[in-house]
């Protein structure tokens, strides 16, 4: 029922590093969230931009090495659609995804921890329906623990040459009328409330 | 210089390098990905099991996963705890109830918005444990690994959501 102590606290220590990032990232905050879908604050496109292209940059470098392994989700065609369906609806109207509104609970936020409550239920409906919604989901088949890569048959190097090419550009277009900040203070994010 | 974690708020840019060189360490240290949702779903379980034990033997759930208190949980533990220290050694501190930009298009209702706090909180949960991971899971950790599932479920919850907002907000101008 529990890993090893050690496993505990390196767990326990990753969460509050992440738990710093996403609230000085200001993404455990109603507006910011529900903005980024209005498309009048880039903030979580940013944030979540930037993670998986040096992500994917540390983990391909390391894979060859053995130090890491990949832990690829199976492409569970009707779970991944409807569930992608569901989870953007819910988190538009809750205004927090899973992580942020744990770390909106550390804000202070009462309507987060209503929601954080919300969200063990619906856990719990799902373990509890789990033999009927498997049998559901899988109708439309799998296509397994596939990668881009795989799929289209090139380097993962190449994929991630592309994206980071993409990321570069979206910087720059978003800072193309506000060049001279950038770079200059890393550490100062907008500085408006929510 | 004064002590970062006293700042409000730091570049989005550098938040999600600091997120991906997490995600580095994570994988190695704990052959893990970053992930959320996880834990929610290993804590519901365990409840069952306390209080009615005989699900373990009628529920498949139980042979496909072993729920337990683990190196995912204490993520979810930790993002709590971390977000306290930020939001206390910063003073954004956010004690509210209802988020204004809620309040002016919905009301003050307290009820109304703890309801749908709730009910979306859920129904965000279900669908992430349909697809097998959420924001973090899929939109951090599986992308980076370039998962096909992970990039489907990410396009899908983003147009999703966008129609959701601009269903619900979309007419509100003064933001």
């Amino acid at each position: 029922m529990f890993d090893p102590i050690w496993k505990l606290l390196l767990g326990l220590f990753t969460g509050i590093i992440f738990g710093i990032l996403l609230q000085k990232g200001r993404v455990a905050k109603f507006r910011v969230i529900v903005s980024q879908f209005l498309f009048r604050d880039w903030t979580v496109v940013k944030i979540m931009g930037t993670a998986v292209v040096v992500g994917a940059m540390g983990i391909y470098a390391l894979l060859p090495a053995g130090l890491v392994s990949l832990h690829i989700k199976p492409l569970v065609w009707l779970g991944v659609i409807a569930g992608g369906v569901l989870f953007g609806v819910g988190m538009a109207l809750f205004g927090y995804c899973p992580g942020t509104s744990v770390a909106a609970c550390g804000e202070g936020r009462r309507d987060a921890m209503v929601g954080v409550g919300g969200m063990l239920l619906g856990a719990a409906v799902y373990v509890w329906f789990y033999p009927q919604i498997q049998s559901v989901i899988t109708m439309w088949g799998s296509a397994g623990k596939l990668t881009l890569p795989e799929w289209t048959d090139v380097s993962p190097w190449l994929w991630i040459t592309g994206l980071t090419l993409v990321a570069i550009v979206a910087v720059l277009w978003s800072n193309r009328r506000r060049m001279p900040s950038l770079g200059t203070d890393p550490l100062a994010g907008q500085q408006h409330p929510t | 210089m004064s002590n970062p974690l006293s700042r409000k708020s730091w570049s989005p840019y550098l938040v999600g390098i600091a997120i991906g060189i997490l995600s580095w360490f994570a994988f190695w240290s704990a052959n893990h990905p970053l992930g959320i949702t996880t834990a929610f779903e290993h804590t519901a379980a365990l409840i069952f099991q306390a209080v009615y034990p005989p699900i373990v033997e009628t529920n498949s759930y139980f042979d496909a996963e072993s729920p337990k208190i683990g190196w995912e949980w204490m993520v979810v533990l930790g993002v709590f705890l971390g977000s306290l220290l930020s939001t206390l050694s910063s003073g954004d501190v956010e004690r509210i109830k209802v988020p204004q930009m809620w309040k002016d298009r919905f009301g003050s209702s307290v009820a109304l918005r703890f309801t749908v706090a709730a009910l979306s909180g859920g129904v965000m949960m279900f669908g992430a444990r349909l697809a097998q991971g959420c924001t973090s899971g899929h939109g951090i950790s599986g992308n980076l690994q370039l998962a096909a599932s992970s990039w489907l479920f990410s396009v899908t919850f983003f147009g999703a959501a966008v129609v959701t907002a601009f269903l619900c907000y979309g007419r509100t101008r003064h933001v």
